[in-house]
């Protein structure tokens, strides 16, 4: 069977009343590659990956799973997922949910296997309830991948895990992605991203804003605050190459920019005496406006 | 259809309800309200205070409905409060995206009422009769089993509208709200007919009075009315709040509807 993409996005739009959660979006999923889907909360991931899992109508644009309908039998049976905000009974065991869900598939993998892949060997006869919230995860994992399937979608496999735990579950993830499934991760985090997947793409506003392999994302979201004291204006910065936002703070200047070395020496040509000067790293949603911004700026995006 | 994917179709239909019982007998809040409340209550108003408290016939009229009682608590609450909970959880969404029949999910509810509800009918059987003395032919045993279990149906379907347009812990108050109030005015504790006219007039609507009224008649303790009427009802009844419950169902989804703007994206 010839299949040009594993999965498609075709110019969908998507409306909640008179929210627009996605808005024209093209994304591809290749064959093979664990692609993440990078964006602040809102910005329409969810929405993608259950038009692509059937679980929503598209209204505006196509979807497609290996060639067909996101709903069809077929593409049910070599499809697993992890959703979001998903658990499974409290009161069955670790290896009933797994019997169960293996049922559910033409060809499942051996309950063994599963239990190895998600690192969740000898926990297999305790109730899900009983369980803490990185082994729950993992559990869930096992249940995405009882079919065998060719396409996984993980949708925040880590979100509300502390570091350790979220480290702990990325070794499945990359022992999973060198058996060559093609995945599908959401995840608001970059460094997760940077960690787990061949290719990014990041979505903003239900906007696709940016795409390519994770070193090119991270050199463009390194976005850094500058904070001074100092008489140069908020509108005199506003203009300096870079520069996404600027403000004014109590008796301090903060200026939000994607290169902090042009604005600082643009600040010292205009002002010998400012001072009280720091330069630090933004966190992930200013860098999601610096990359916004950016994706205006004429410059092509990949 | 091959005999390979019949058989697999088969087994999802099998596990998916063996697990759907197991899953509820392990939850004390599910298993003591519906398996032993209708058997304590029967214990108490049927076999200890029926003959002498009420009337000699107490008893009998008591084993009737409170069996119809005992089918319509794991049929309301294994749809309306089990199904808005797996909805919330989101099981049920990440089990739509697996070739899951629809079919399978909701049936494996429908064989967790029956077999729940058969439980209850033989532990009330047994209290009544070696507890009360209860007197019925043989035929009247299987026949009054069968009518009563054959309740699933309706209530099962009015636990599927419930659980359609409620959510998690809402759903299991309004299950209650449905639960106790209909027991109580369609004469499942006490007969209707000591109740103001008015009253009476309000059980005719309530599915579980007909369904009451049908397993009264095997015993010769019913109201009088035609079977028809209460067969006719019953059916008219499933079947409106069937297009209640997919109507929920279409409006809502099973569970995307949590993606709204302000849940997640």
């Amino acid at each position: 069977m010839s299949e040009p993409d594993i999965a498609r996005l075709s110019g969908v739009t998507h409306r909640y009343g008179s929210v627009v959660a996605l808005e024209e979006v093209d994304l591809e999923v290749r064959r093979g590659e664990v692609l993440a889907v990078l964006g602040p909360n809102g910005a329409g991931k969810t929405t993608a990956i259950h038009l692509l899992l059937g679980s929503l109508p598209v209204q505006t644009g196509k979807a497609t799973v290996f060639g067909q309908r996101p709903d069809a039998p077929g593409v049910r049976a070599r499809r697993g997922a992890m959703l979001q905000i998903s658990g499974v009974p409290d009161t069955l065991t670790v290896s009933e949910h797994i019997d169960l869900f293996r049922a559910y598939y033409p060809t499942p993998l051996a309950a063994a296997d599963l239990l190895a892949m998600a690192g969740i060997e000898g926990i297999e006869g305790r109730r899900f309830g009983k369980l803490s919230g990185g082994q729950k995860q993992r559990v869930m994992f096992a249940l995405a991948l009882c079919g065998d399937p060719h396409l996984v979608f993980l949708d925040e496999p880590t979100a509300g895990l502390d570091v350790e735990v979220r480290r702990g579950l990325w070794e499945e993830i990359r022992r999973h992605r060198e058996s060559g499934r093609t995945t599908v991760l959401t995840t608001h985090y970059l460094e997760e991203a940077d960690a787990l997947a061949d290719r990014i793409v990041v979505l903003h506003r239900g906007r696709v804003i940016a795409e390519g392999a994770p070193s090119t994302i991270k050199s463009r979201t390194a976005a850094r605050r500058v904070r001074c004291v100092t008489r140069v204006t908020v509108d005199a910065v506003a203009s300096v190459p870079g520069v996404v936002r600027s403000e004014t703070r109590g008796q301090h200047l903060e200026v939000l920019t994607s290169r902090p070395e042009a604005l600082v020496r643009e600040l010292f040509d205009r002002d010998p005496d400012l001072h009280d000067l720091t330069v630090v790293g933004a966190g992930l949603e200013e860098a999601f406006l610096a990359l916004t911004r950016e994706s205006d700026e004429p410059e092509p995006v990949r | 259809m091959t005999a390979a994917t019949r058989a697999h179709r088969w087994r999802i239909y099998v596990l998916e309800a063996r697990y759907q019982f197991l899953m509820v007998l392990r939850e004390p809040a599910f298993a003591i309200p519906t398996l032993l409340f209708p058997l304590i209550f029967y214990l108490f108003f049927g076999v200890v205070l029926g003959a002498r408290s009420f009337s000699a016939a107490a008893p009998t009229y008591m084993l009737a409905t409170y069996s119809v009682f005992g089918v319509m608590g794991p049929s309301l609450f294994g749809f309306g409060a089990g199904l808005a909970m797996e909805r919330d959880s989101g099981v049920l969404l990440l089990k739509r995206t697996t070739p899951m029949p629809a079919a399978a999910y909701l049936l494996a509810k429908v064989a967790m009422a029956i077999a729940f509800g058969a439980a209850v009918i033989l532990g009330i059987f047994l209290l009544g009769a070696h507890g009360a003395g209860v007197v019925l032919y043989r035929w009247q045993w299987f026949a009054l089993a069968g009518v009563v279990l054959a309740g699933v149906i309706p209530f099962c379907a009015l636990g599927l509208a419930v659980g359609a347009w409620s959510r998690g812990r809402g759903a299991v108050a309004i299950t209650n709200l449905v639960f106790l109030p209909m027991a109580m005015l369609s004469g499942l504790w006490i007969p209707i007919t000591i109740f103001p006219a008015a009253l009476q007039d309000v059980a005719n609507a309530l599915p579980a009075y007909h369904q009451a009224q049908l397993a009264l008649k095997i015993i010769d303790m019913d109201g009088g009315q035609a079977t028809l009427l209460h067969v006719a009802v019953l059916g008219v009844q499933s079947l409106a709040l069937l297009a209640v419950a997919a109507f929920g169902f279409r409006r809502a989804g099973t569970g995307a509807v949590s993606m709204r703007p302000g849940g997640t994206s």
